[in-house]
């Protein structure tokens, strides 16, 4: 072979081994599948495609990266066939390189599965269920935002040591409510309380009279409620007109601002909440967040800012290795740290949780919140470290002990 | 000269027959290198159970509001079987059916001895008890649903995991449980049904058994429903509460109406328009599509009671074209 | 003191819980009968005017400034006068068929109104408050009584019990019952039959969009609320008997008090036990407890 020709090869051997570290189709397209019209749909919902779009402006504004960012939407309805049906087709048909949001533990843990099966990324900021770093843990998935571990341990720590040694469930009939009600258990009793009892409601439920007089009768000082969304903002409401409250108090173990929103200071205030974020903590929050208001009319959820979060994050990684490669994109995830308005030295682990502080809160009185949106105490930062499930206690096998 | 008009117009219907046949094999064959084969599936899955259930509403005249159970039984009884036991996809189709047909038995029992209202609210009553058992049973996996169901090696050889290949299988599956259908109208069985549906008292009075001929069609539609489930599962590798909801139950009367009842292809024609509607606005519209599919069963049931297929054939009759 | 193995405070507790779900039941299912009874369409649309019911007195509450009561009264009519439109325009023409085309039409009807209010209203829905005067509570000893819901079985019992007596005990219910029966002949006596169904499908929605106002404060007003519990009324009215309004009432208040006291023992069953019990009641009686064998 005559030199040239083999500098020629050798040129395009290595032009083909660069080419290889490329995002595919100079693309990086973005799905985010979440509750659209249904009882999530203020908690994450629409706020959160708004979110991922802001991210990716700012993401194209600052970084000006060499690919393009696209995104595409689509509704689940809560419904586990219907997001991964969605994802599916997402990932076969239309080249999206990751599934992001996924609202409602069943959501979630089938995307989970589908992603695994076609090498996607899975961001999950919405889904609540520890499964989706246990049980159903997989390499290709990030749980970005919060889980029932983080709520159950902040609020139920809060409470039981605050006084409400006596507790008493009222659960929503399925997954999520079982694990939250499992995990707010525990700590009630680590903390020295006592569990007196639980009953499990229909999900979703309208009327919880019958089930709030088990729980009056019960001799509970704290009614946790193990249940979300519709279902909690009912519990809340009703509670107060049975008298309940304020004899017995209530603990909304996952609650979130659109709740508190939607029933009014009246009725919620000095319940105790744990979330993973909230607007009104410093200038960098308040920041971000007035932006998001003037988009979306609403502050915004934990979800919401984590979803921001997430989709950032994973942008960053990209444009870092200049690859939509999954496993490569995971790895880089991993490596980095997590250091924006949403989370401080956040940290994703091997078992796909991404750990950063979170906050305890506490409903204001309505003589106290000064100006609208205005509706929590912050009362303690609850430091990663101890916020969520401890690797040792892990049931994921990608961990190793 | 009677004989050879009336042997004339049969020849000329059996032809059409074999023409209908022949263009569904053909299409049926190209479509996955044209549409997107997953999407192609779900029209299958979902044309079956609403030609299952014509059966029943359309020749036989009986209203069944609980279908759904049928739909998602099987689906959760294939998953299981496939998933958690082994088996090849085809037993577990077959097994899907032979569940639903057991199940379909139990409901025609309970249910026939009524009939119009009640027997359609009986019918939504026994699939609410399938929905109950469904969420608080351990091996449905309750709200998550039955999750990662392998669509496994059919009849140990193909590969089915490769969407070509699962394509073919779900066709060759509808086009079986069509023809099933098809051949069960044609029949004297058939005839006996359609007897039934438009004058029960007489049927009577010739001495056949009514009761019997419900039932009879009542566990051959269940059972083709649950065909249709158990495929759907293995297609999306899922069962889930959605499939025994009474909205799938309402799903599949809109689908069957809009279609044509009482028509061969017009579940078929139905099934493709629901979904496929569904599956083209859900991107652009978001929630409105609730509100389109609404406001479409509106008109249907004013203006177009005969379906797609029911008004073609009366334009074609109208212009002689029809015989 | 325990009854089999329940504090009895919390046994009557329920039992009055039960109640007056059973009320929210009765006016519902009245509502159902009426229109089937009277007009032989089964109304599919009825959840969604309850829904429309409570939103009327939410949105009149927030958009006009009509308070409570005067949405009891309003909110019906509202709703009402938009049943009459559906009859006159749609339903109408379907009389001389098959039951099932009235009920397609009405689930259909019922699809489109629930789809707009939630992309209009999203699902989570809105508080709506009781008035001052029904707030707070009684304490029964057993239990604490809100007075709002003590209300509600008064207001729902009343409105079952007038309805009764309109329809079964003067010549107004006796010319609609004549009037299903041979419209021909009612007609032919110069009674305007048209006006007298169309009024009859007016008057159960009416009933539900009442409903609707009662449940406003207890539960949120959200576009689903309808629907979460129309095959709940459904199996009331199958269970009574489809024509009868005294079956309907009657099972709409027992089957209240049974749900009620399956939440007490199996409350994961709660939501079911009233499709077992159409179950068998359908295999024993066939025409409904107090239902007329057709």
């Amino acid at each position: 072979m005559k030199p040239h020709r083999i500098a020629q090869a050798a040129g395009l051997a290595l032009l083909s081994m660069a080419a290889q570290a490329q995002v595919s189709d100079g693309v990086v397209k973005i799905g985010v599948l979440t509750d659209l019209s249904g009882v999530y749909s203020d908690v994450a919902g629409p706020g959160t495609v708004a979110a991922t779009k802001m991210a990716i402006e700012d993401f194209v504004a600052t970084e000006k990266p060499s690919f393009k960012v696209e995104m595409v939407s689509a509704d689940h309805q809560n419904k586990g066939d219907i997001a991964a049906n969605k994802a599916r087709e997402w990932f076969e048909k239309d080249k999206v390189d990751v599934a992001s949001e996924l609202v409602t533990t069943s959501v979630a843990l089938a995307v989970q599965k589908i992603a695994k099966e076609k090498n996607r990324v899975v961001l999950i900021s919405g889904a609540a269920s520890t499964a989706v770093t246990n049980e159903n843990c997989n390499d290709v998935t990030v749980h970005w935002t919060y889980d029932t571990y983080a709520v159950a341990n902040g609020t139920a720590k809060a409470v039981t040591q605050g006084g409400g040694k006596k507790w008493f469930f009222m659960t929503a009939d399925y997954a999520f409510g079982h694990a939250l009600e499992k995990d707010a258990s525990a700590v009630v009793k680590a903390n020295g309380g006592e569990v007196m009892g639980s009953v499990r409601h229909p999900f979703p439920g309208t009327d919880f009279s019958s089930f709030l007089l088990k729980a009056q009768s019960s001799g509970a000082q704290v009614i946790g409620l193990a249940n979300a969304g519709g279902d909690t903002i009912n519990s809340i409401k009703q509670a107060a007109e049975f008298g309940v409250t304020p004899k017995q108090s209530l603990a909304g173990l996952l609650m979130f601002i659109t709740d508190v929103h939607s029933l009014g200071l009246k009725t919620t205030q000095t319940m105790y909440l744990t979330e993973g974020f909230y607007w009104d903590l410093n200038e960098e929050t308040r920041a971000w967040s007035k932006r998001f208001f003037a988009v979306h009319k609403r502050m915004p959820t934990m979800v919401q800012a984590g979803q921001y979060s997430s989709v950032m994050h994973y942008l960053k990684a990209v444009k870092a290795i200049n690859s939509d490669d999954t496993p490569k994109v995971m790895a880089q995830m991993k490596k980095t740290p997590v250091n924006d308005f949403f989370a401080k030295n956040g940290k994703i682990r091997d078992d796909g949780r991404m750990v950063h502080d979170m906050y305890l809160l506490q409903v204001k009185k309505p003589a106290e919140s000064k100006t609208p949106w205005d509706y929590y105490h912050v009362k303690a930062t609850i430091p990663a470290a101890e916020a969520f499930q401890p690797l040792s206690e892990s049931r994921c096998a990608l961990v190793k002990k | 000269m009677n004989s050879n008009v009336s042997a004339h117009a049969s020849a000329q219907k059996s032809q059409r027959v074999v023409l209908m046949f022949v263009a569904m094999l053909a299409v049926g064959s190209v479509a996955p290198f044209l549409v997107y084969p997953t999407l192609l599936m779900k029209l299958l899955c979902f044309a079956l159970f609403a030609c299952a259930f014509n059966l029943l509403l359309g020749f036989a005249g009986l209203l069944s509001f609980g279908h759904a159970a049928f739909l998602g039984g099987s689906a959760y009884i294939t998953g299981y079987l496939c998933r958690d036991l082994g088996l090849t996809p085809e037993l577990g189709v077959l097994a899907g059916g032979v569940f639903s047909g057991l199940l379909g038995a139990l409901f025609g029992w309970v249910a026939i001895r009524r009939a119009g209202i009640y027997f359609a609210m009986i019918t939504l009553g026994l699939a609410q008890l399938v929905f109950f058992l469904a969420l608080q049973m351990k091996f449905t996996g309750g709200e998550d649903g039955m999750q990662g169901i392998p669509r496994g090696m059919l009849l140990g050889v193909f590969d089915l995991s490769d969407n070509i290949a699962m394509y073919f299988f779900v066709f060759a599956v509808f086009m079986a449980g069509f023809w099933l259908v098809y051949r069960t109208i044609h029949s004297p069985f058939g005839q006996i049904l359609k007897a039934i549906r438009d004058n029960e008292a007489r049927a009577t009075s010739l001495g056949y058994d009514v009761a019997k001929f419900k039932l009879l069609a009542f566990v051959i539609s269940a059972s083709l429903a649950g065909v249709a489930g158990s495929t759907k599962a293995l297609v999306f590798q899922l069962a889930s509460l959605g499939d025994v909801h009474w909205h799938t139950s309402g799903q599949v009367v809109l689908m069957t109406l809009m279609g044509g009842l009482g028509t061969v292809l017009g579940p078929v024609a139905g099934a493709i328009t629901l979904i496929g509607l569904e599956n083209l606005l859900a991107d652009k519209v978001g929630s409105w599509v609730t509100v389109i599919m609404g406001g479409m069963f509106v008109v249907c049931v004013l203006l177009f009671r005969r379906g797609l297929v029911g008004e073609l054939n009366a334009v074609l009759t109208r212009n002689g074209l029809n015989r | 003191m325990d009854i089999f193995g329940i504090p009895s405070q919390a046994f009557f507790g329920q039992l009055l819980l039960g109640l007056i779900n059973g009320s929210f039941y009765a006016v519902l299912s009245l509502g159902l009968a009426i229109i089937f009874g009277l007009l032989n369409i089964i109304n599919f649309a009825h959840g969604a005017q309850y829904m429309l019911g409570a939103f009327a007195a939410l949105l009149g509450l927030n958009w006009l400034g009509i308070n409570y009561w005067a949405a009891l009264v309003l909110a019906p009519l509202a709703v009402g006068l938009l049943a009459v439109v559906i009859e006159r325009s749609m339903l109408r023409h379907l009389y001389k068929l098959d039951h099932l085309y009235g009920l397609l039409l009405t689930f259909g009807l019922a699809l489109v109104a629930e789809g707009v209010f939630k992309n209009v209203f999203g699902v989570s829905g809105e508080s709506y408050e009781a008035p001052e005067i029904l707030q707070g509570g009684v304490h029964l000893g057993f239990m604490f009584l809100p007075i709002y819901r003590a209300w509600v079985v008064v207001a729902a019992l009343s409105v079952c019990a007038l309805a009764w007596y309109v329809i079964e005990r003067t010549s107004l219910g006796a010319t609609l019952r004549a009037a299903t029966q041979r419209p021909d002949l009612v007609q032919a006596l110069g009674i305007n039959v048209p006006v007298l169904v169309t009024a009859t499908y007016a008057t159960g929605a009416a009933l539900a969009a009442f409903a609707g106002v009662l449940a406003a404060p207890i539960q949120q007003v959200n576009p689903v609320m309808g629907s979460n519990l129309i095959i709940v009324v459904f199996a009331v009215v199958v269970i009574g008997g489809m024509g009868s309004i005294l079956g309907s009432i009657v099972t709409g208040l027992g089957l209240g008090i049974i749900e009620g006291l399956t939440k007490v023992f199996y409350p994961e069953a709660s939501a079911v036990v009233i499709f077992v019990i159409m179950v068998l009641v359908l295999l024993v009686k066939p025409a409904g407890l107090f239902g007329k064998q057709a």
